[in-house]
C-alpha cells in the first residue's frame, strides 16, 4: 500500500501543516476542501518542496452528494484519512438562530461521522489504515461560552472512542488529537498565553509522531492534559459557577 | 502598532504593519495608506526598511515553479534563502550568490542587491535573478527583467524597496556535488600580505577575510584570509543544526575596548600555522553567525551601527590603512570585522559593490562612535570609496552622493512613475532617495 494521505478540511492552518509534514515523510497528499481555488498555490508549493503528487478535490462537507463525489473521484483508498473540520461559530447567535446551531453541530459532528463511515468500512475491509481527527479540548467538558461547538466536539470524541473500539481489531488505527490553543487564521485576533500556545507546525509534527506510534488519544501540549483533568474533574456544584 | 526595528537594533520606532498573504488585499492597502515600505525578515541593519507603514512580507513565501533543467525557481518575494537551502541542496542546488547570512528573504536580497563571499566571479544577488514582480501605485503589477523595463530592473535591484512591494521573483540554482567545501586558510601579517594573498586567490570559487581591527603599527591589516570551493564527494545531506540562542540583551559594558582587543588577539593567533586546509560544512563555512539566534542582542539594548565601506581598487590600500588606522586609534571595534575583495561593479543603480576592496564592522552604539564614523565618512569620500545603505542609519546625504553618483537616475526613475510619495523609509526620507 502506498503512503497517501487524505486530508478533509484542507484549508486550515493545521491541516496545512500537517499535509506538509506527511508529505515531507514522503506521503503522497490529496487536499479536500470547500474553496480548492485558494489551495492552489499552497498544494504548488507543497508539490515543488516535497516532489510527492498533491491533489485537490472540492468538498462541501455537509452537503451528500458531495461527500459522495469525492469518493468516487479518489483514484485510490488512501492510507490514511485526517479529518480537520472544525467550525467555531458564534455560540452567543447560535443560542438564539437554529441556522447558526445547525451549521456548528453539522459541521463538527454529522458531517464529519457521515464522511469517516465510509473508509472506516473500506480500512476495516482492507483490513489497515489510519483515521485521524481533530476535535477540541472544549469537547472535555461543556462550558457556557461555547458549549455548542464543545458538545458536537465531544460527540466527535465518543464517535471516534467507539469507533476505535470496533476497528481494533482489524488492524486499523482512530487516532484523536485535541490541540488546545493554536496560533492560526482563527486565533490571529486574540491574545493566547504563550506556554498554552502551539505553532501549526509543532500540532502537525505531534500529529504525525502519534500516527507512526499509533496513539489513540493526543494533547499537543502536555500540560494541557493536566488542565483538562482537572476541569473533567470539578465537581458540577462548583463548575456550574465558574466562568471559564 | 508594532515595534520594529533593523538588526542593528537601533533605530527602534512604532509601526502599523500589514501582513502580506493576499494580493488583493495588498492593492487596496497600497491605495488606501499614504506612503509605505516593504519590511521582510528585518536583517537590513539600519533604516532602509523602517517606515511608519510597514508591509510585512514573511507569509508570502510560496514556491510558485521550479524548473529541474535549468534550475529556475519562482519564489514569493517572502520566501526566506534558508528555506529554498533546505529544499534544494538535498537535491543538489544552491543559491547561486548568497550573502552571510541565509536568514533573510528573497525580496530583500534583492532590494539590498546582496553580494557574497564569490563576487569577484558571480557579482551581485541580481545575477541569478532572471524576472520580477513589482506592486506599485494603484495596485499595478508591473514585470521588469533585463529584457523587459530594464530601468525599473535596475533600479529595483540594490533600490532599497523603494520602486514597490516585490511580489515574486524567478531566480537560477547552481549545481552542486556536494554540501561541504574545501576551505584554506592563509594566516597574514600586515595589510599588504592580506592584498598579496586576496589577488593570488582570484580564481577561488569564495574567498573572505576576517581582519584584526585593532591591530597597529607593522601589524596593521593582519587577517585569516579564507578561500573555499565546494567539494565533489556527492555527499547532498543537509540537516538544520540546532541553533544556540542569546536569550537576552548583554549588559552593555560586555563589549568594550580590552575584550574586544583581547578577543581579536587570541583569534589572530588561534591559528598557529600560515596555511592552514580543513572542511567546512555549507551553513559553517557561509553562515557561521546564524547558528546563533539573536547574536545581535551580544551589543545591549541600545543596539549597534554597522558601518561596510567599499573602495574602488587603485585607491583601496591608502582607504583601508587609513580607516583601520582611526578605528585602531579610537579603540573602537568589533569582533568579527570581514575583508572582501570584490570583482566588476554593476549597472544598477543603488548597488554598493565596485571593483576594489570591502571593510564592514560593528560599532557598539554610542554617542562617541559618531564622530568617528563622520571622519571615517572622509576618508571615503576623498578614496572615491561608497557606504552600503543595506547597513547604514546615519550617513548624511552628501557623502551618500558622492559615492553614488547614479542617484541621480533613480531619483528621476521615481519621480518619472510618480513612486517618490508612495514608497518611503526613514533612510530614503533622510538620504532624499
Amino acid at each position: 500500500m502506498n503512503n497517501h494521505l487524505l486530508v478533509i478540511g484542507a484549508s486550515s492552518d493545521i491541516a496545512a501543516a500537517t499535509a506538509t509534514r506527511f508529505a515531507t515523510a514522503g506521503y503522497r497528499v490529496s487536499l479536500a476542501s470547500r474553496n480548492v481555488n485558494r489551495l492552489q498555490d499552497f498544494a504548488n508549493d507543497l508539490h515543488i518542496r516535497t516532489q510527492q503528487a498533491v491533489d485537490l478535490y472540492e468538498l462541501d462537507i455537509r452537503d451528500r452528494e458531495s461527500r459522495e463525489q469525492l469518493l468516487n473521484a479518489l483514484p485510490e483508498l488512501p492510507s490514511a484519512v485526517l479529518c480537520a473540520v472544525g467550525y467555531l461559530g458564534d455560540q452567543a447567535e447560535a443560542q438564539t438562530e437554529l441556522s447558526a446551531a445547525e451549521t456548528i453541530l453539522e459541521t463538527n459532528y454529522n458531517a464529519v461521522c457521515y464522511m469517516l463511515n465510509p473508509f472506516a468500512d473500506q480500512f476495516e475491509k482492507r483490513g489497515s489504515g489510519s483515521i485521524i481527527a481533530i476535535s477540541s479540548v472544549a469537547g472535555d467538558r461543556g462550558r457556557k461560552s461555547n458549549y455548542l461547538y464543545g458538545s458536537a466536539k465531544a460527540g466527535l470524541s465518543a464517535y471516534l472512542s467507539g469507533l476505535r473500539n470496533r476497528l481494533f481489531a482489524a488492524g486499523v488505527h482512530v487516532l484523536e488529537v485535541r490541540p488546545g490553543f493554536v496560533r492560526t487564521k482563527m486565533t490571529a485576533d486574540m491574545v493566547l498565553p504563550e506556554k498554552l500556545t502551539a505553532s501549526p507546525e509543532a500540532v502537525a509534527d505531534k500529529i504525525y509522531q502519534a500516527a507512526v506510534k499509533k496513539k489513540d488519544v493526543i494533547y499537543v501540549k502536555s500540560i494541557w492534559r493536566l488542565i483538562m483533568l482537572v476541569i473533567r474533574n470539578l465537581p458540577e456544584f462548583i463548575f456550574k459557577r465558574t466562568s471559564l | 502598532m508594532q515595534t520594529r526595528s533593523g538588526w542593528g537594533n537601533n533605530p527602534r520606532i512604532q509601526s502599523r504593519v500589514f501582513d502580506l498573504q493576499d494580493r488583493k488585499q495588498l492593492a487596496g492597502h497600497i491605495d488606501s495608506t499614504d506612503s509605505l515600505i516593504a519590511y521582510g525578515n528585518g536583517r537590513s541593519y539600519g533604516d532602509s526598511a523602517l517606515w511608519e507603514d510597514l508591509v510585512d512580507t514573511k507569509r508570502h513565501k510560496f514556491f510558485l515553479a521550479f524548473d529541474e533543467e535549468k534550475g529556475s525557481l519562482t519564489v514569493q518575494a517572502g520566501c526566506m534563502l534558508s528555506d529554498i537551502l533546505q529544499v534544494f541542496v538535498p537535491r543538489g542546488w544552491f543559491l547561486k550568490v548568497s550573502p552571510g547570512t541565509k536568514l533573510i528573504t528573497v525580496g530583500g536580497a534583492i532590494a539590498s542587491d546582496v553580494h557574497g563571499k564569490n563576487h569577484h566571479i558571480e557579482g551581485c544577488f541580481s545575477e541569478c535573478v532572471e524576472e520580477l514582480t513589482l506592486m506599485q501605485e494603484q495596485g499595478k503589477t508591473v514585470v521588469c527583467s533585463r529584457d523587459q523595463d530594464p530601468d525599473l530592473f535596475r533600479a529595483t535591484c540594490g533600490g532599497q524597496g523603494l520602486t514597490g512591494i516585490i511580489l515574486e521573483a524567478k531566480i537560477t540554482l547552481k549545481r552542486i556535488e556536494s554540501s561541504s567545501l574545501s576551505v584554506c586558510t592563509y594566516k597574514t601579517d600586515s595589510l599588504q600580505e592580506t592584498f598579496k594573498i586576496f589577488e593570488q586567490q582570484a580564481q577561488a570559487d569564495y574567498s573572505v577575510a576576517w581582519i584584526d581591527c585593532l591591530a597597529s603599527g607593522t601589524a596593521l591589516g593582519r587577517a585569516h584570509v579564507s578561500t573555499g570551493e565546494f567539494k565533489t564527494d556527492q555527499n547532498l545531506s543537509y540537516a538544520p543544526r540546532r541553533r544556540l540562542s542569546l536569550p537576552f540583551f548583554l549588559p552593555r559594558f560586555v563589549l568594550n575596548s580590552l575584550t574586544v582587543k583581547v578577543f581579536n588577539v587570541l583569534y589572530y593567533h588561534r591559528q598557529l600555522r600560515t596555511v592552514k586546509k580543513s572542511s567546512a560544512s555549507l551553513d559553517s563555512f557561509f553562515y557561521p553567525l546564524d547558528s546563533i539566534a539573536h547574536w545581535n542582542r551580544a551589543y545591549g539594548k541600545q543596539g549597534f551601527v554597522q558601518y561596510q565601506v567599499i573602495f574602488p581598487l587603485q585607491h583601496s590600500y591608502v582607504g583601508l590603512q587609513q580607516v583601520l588606522g582611526k578605528i585602531a586609534t579610537a579603540k573602537k571595534g568589533s569582533f568579527l570585522a570581514v575583508l572582501k575583495l570584490h570583482g566588476e561593479e554593476n549597472d544598477n543603480y543603488l548597488s554598493f559593490p565596485l571593483k576594489g576592496y570591502s571593510l564592514a564592522l560593528d560599532f557598539k552604539y554610542e554617542k562617541s562612535v559618531f564622530a568617528l564614523l563622520d571622519d571615517l565618512d572622509k576618508v571615503v569620500v576623498a578614496n572615491g570609496g561608497r557606504t552600503y545603505l543595506a547597513k547604514d542609519s546615519r550617513v548624511s546625504k552628501e557623502v551618500f552622493e558622492q559615492g553614488y553618483p547614479a542617484i541621480k537616475r533613480f531619483r528621476a526613475l521615481r519621480q518619472e512613475r510618480n513612486l517618490q510619495h508612495k514608497f518611503r523609509s526613514l533612510q530614503s526620507q533622510r538620504l532624499e532617495l
